[in-house]
Order: structure tokens, then C-alpha cells, then sequence
């Protein structure tokens, strides 16, 4: 259901501001969205203003000097630093992006950090994504084949593997997913941006032979059809990906099968 | 800290607005308008067979500056939708998903639909006099 406004318990007011340390020259605030599960308090906005010059370059360096200096119970999720875990996924200056691969100088003004939108908040930065989870997890994302395994590789032609790209580049950060709005008005039951671009990667595989199967799964007014083409995942995507383009793919199988 | 009082992350009050979102909720809006829209123009034409008097009302409140104002905005509902309806058109023919396509066509889609309106009014004006 479309609903514009946030619920009573989440509204959201400025919270504390922490103060860079004296003889900092280079300040740049972080406005940084918090939430206290065990205070059971509104959310609030922190500001923290941190020193540049004793600063690493992407915003992932700012949250995690905040955390280590500032204040030890914001809370975020991270890991590999060079984007290809997909945990430090947040909304970063309006849009959603890894926080290891935004770097600082290309945000003007404040740093605003929020977690993915329309999602339930477990704490601070940390949304809970079992909902995009278990989308993902009915699209039944493995490679099904009824022919017997082959004593080698099932072997792909050059070109066969070629229409891969573009789709197993996903990490699964779920940027995409929490950028339309179409799945934040639906998203209990529409499938979302990057669990479709995973169906369609298994769709899309020659070795699997269940796209029967996958596209019948698929032919249903909320999971697939949901998508308008709004073309926010495709923004968004800090791979780089075309998440747009791979549901469209899937709606032409749906006819050219049709 | 039970799970179902967990907030909902802000959404619209915070994603940055940008040509992708704002055309599409525009297509949406301007899909609406015309439908009313139908119905505003069918009043206008339906209004004549219930004789000169109606005919009349409904002349002079499309005449009216808020009339006017209305027809305005329904003529850039219509060149908006339509272009716009053809960019989704080419999308469902699998064609134009680049990120740099999706920009190049949003805009081409917004500066037709403003200059066709205003060439309209303006032929329209010049055909029909200051009326």
C-alpha cells in the first residue's frame, strides 16, 4: 500500500551534535540516522563533525572514525571495503550507494547517512533484510538440470557466457531493491529490482534447464509486473548494473514463450 | 524490543529526486488528469444537447481563466503522456535501458511535450482570434 508518510514510531527529529576536536580546520558534519532498540525512542539525526585531514577518503572511513573516536555505539554493517560485499549499503546524500566506494569530495555540504529506505530498522544503520532474503531465496537462485552431471564442467560456448555479464557482477547490497518505489509500496509482495535481476541470471544461464519453471513462478501481477520501468534501480546501482534492463528481459521470455 | 515496533526507514522523505522517479510519477499523474480530463471534455460536448443555456455555462467556464488554466494543463497531459507513453513503448521492445538513453529520452520526452503545448496554444490562438 502507498503510504507517504512515516508511521508514528518513526519519525525522526536532530539528535546530539559531537563536536570535532579543538584545532580541526578541515570539518565535515555527518548527519547520521540513529535508532536505540533497547531506549524504544523515535529515531533520531546525530551530527558528528569530523576532521578531514585525519580522515580516509570514502564515507565508510568517516562512519568507521565516527565509531572508533566519537561515538562506539553507532552501529553499521561493513566488510570488505572495496565493494564487493554489499554490507555497507546505505542512503548516502540521497541516494542509495556502498559506503566504501563514495568518496567524501564528491558530496556537497552535509553528509547525510540513512539505512536503506523503507525497511524495518533494526538498529542505527542496520535494516533488517530478511524480507529481501526470502524473496530471493523463492526464485530458487542454483542451477537446476535435469540432464545427468557430466564428468567435466557443463560447458558453455563464449557466447553463452557472455550474456552473464551485466548479472553475476551482483552483490546482493540490495541499493536497487530499496530504491523503487514501487517495492516500497509493495514490496510484501513484488519481488524487487535485484532478486529479479538474479531470476533473470539464472534464466539467462544455457546450463539451466528449469526456465519453464523459473518463468511460471514469475507470471504473476505483483512478483514480476510490479515493475514500472521508474528506472531508480539502474540510478542507483553502485556496480554499475542494469537491473531495469534484466526485468524487462524477463517480461519479453514471458511473451516470446507466450 | 519486539520486533513489530521496529521503525520503518525513511523513504520519499529522503531519496534524492531525480529524472527516473519524477517522469514516472509524472506518466502516472498526467494519466490521471486525462482521464478526468475525458470526462471534463465529454461535459463540454454533452452540455450542448441540453440546449443553449448549458451550452453557455459550460462555454464560459471554459473561457474562464481557470478553464483556460485547465485545458493548459490537460494539453500538457496529453503531448506528456504521449510522448512518455512512447519511451515506455520502446522499453517494452527491450530498447533504451542505458542509464545514458534513460536521461537523453526523459529530457527529449519533457522539451517536446512543453513545446508542442505551447505551439498548440499558440496555432490555437491564432486561428481563433483573442476569443
Amino acid at each position: 500500500m502507498v503510504e507517504l508518510s512515516l508511521p508514528a514510531n518513526s519519525t525522526y527529529s536532530d539528535g546530539k551534535t559531537v563536536a570535532a576536536p579543538e584545532g580541526a580546520t578541515n570539518i565535515k558534519k555527518f548527519r547520521v540516522y540513529r535508532y536505540d532498540p533497547d531506549s524504544g525512542d523515535n529515531p533520531r539525526i546525530d551530527s558528528f563533525e569530523v576532521d578531514l585531514d585525519k580522515c580516509g577518503p570514502m564515507v565508510l572511513d568517516g562512519l568507521i572514525k565516527i565509531k572508533n573516536e566519537m561515538d562506539s555505539t553507532l552501529t553499521f554493517r561493513r566488510s570488505c571495503r572495496e565493494g564487493v560485499c554489499g554490507s555497507c549499503a546505505f542512503n548516502i546524500d540521497g541516494t542509495n550507494t556502498l559506503a566504501c566506494t563514495k568518496s567524501i569530495s564528491e558530496i556537497d555540504g552535509d553528509i547525510k547517512v540513512f539505512p536503506l529506505p523503507h525497511m524495518p530498522v533494526i538498529k542505527d544503520l542496520v535494516p533488517d533484510l530478511n524480507g529481501p532474503y526470502s524473496q530471493y531465496r523463492s526464485i530458487e537462485p542454483w542451477l537446476q538440470a535435469e540432464t545427468p552431471a557430466p564428468n567435466r564442467e557443463r560447458l558453455q560456448s563464449p557466447q553463452e557466457r557472455e550474456k552473464l555479464d551485466g548479472l553475476w557482477e551482483c552483490i546482493l547490497c540490495f541499493c536497487c531493491q530499496t530504491s523503487c518505489p514501487s517495492y516500497w509500496w509493495n514490496g510484501d509482495r513484488y519481488l524487487g529490482p535485484a532478486v529479479l535481476l538474479q531470476a533473470y541470471r539464472w534464466i539467462a544461464d544455457s546450463r539451466d534447464e528449469a526456465m519453464g519453471k523459473r518463468l511460471d513462478n514469475l507470471n504473476d501481477p505483483f512478483r514480476l509486473y510490479r515493475c514500472h520501468t521508474i528506472m531508480n534501480c539502474t540510478n542507483t546501482c553502485p556496480k554499475n548494473l542494469n537491473p531495469g534492463q534484466a526485468i524487462a528481459e524477463i517480461k519479453s521470455a514471458m511473451l516470446r514463450r507466450a | 524490543m519486539a520486533a513489530q515496533n521496529r521503525p520503518l526507514s525513511p523513504h520519499l522523505q529522503i531519496y534524492k529526486k531525480q529524472i527516473t522517479s519524477v517522469l514516472s510519477i509524472t506518466h502516472r499523474m498526467t494519466g490521471i488528469a486525462l482521464t478526468i480530463g475525458a470526462l471534463v471534455l465529454s461535459y463540454w460536448l454533452i452540455s450542448a444537447t441540453y440546449g443553449p443555456e448549458a451550452f453557455q455555462a459550460a462555454q464560459s467556464f471554459m473561457g474562464s481563466w481557470l478553464g483556460r488554466l485547465v485545458l493548459l494543463g490537460l494539453t500538457f497531459s496529453l503531448y506528456f503522456h504521449l510522448g512518455n507513453g512512447v519511451r515506455h513503448l520502446g522499453w517494452d521492445f527491450g530498447k533504451g535501458f542505458a542509464l545514458s538513453q534513460v536521461r537523453t529520452t526523459g529530457i527529449a520526452v519533457v522539451v517536446f511535450s512543453i513545446v508542442l503545448t505551447l505551439l498548440t496554444w499558440f496555432a490555437g490562438y491564432a486561428l481563433l482570434g483573442d476569443v
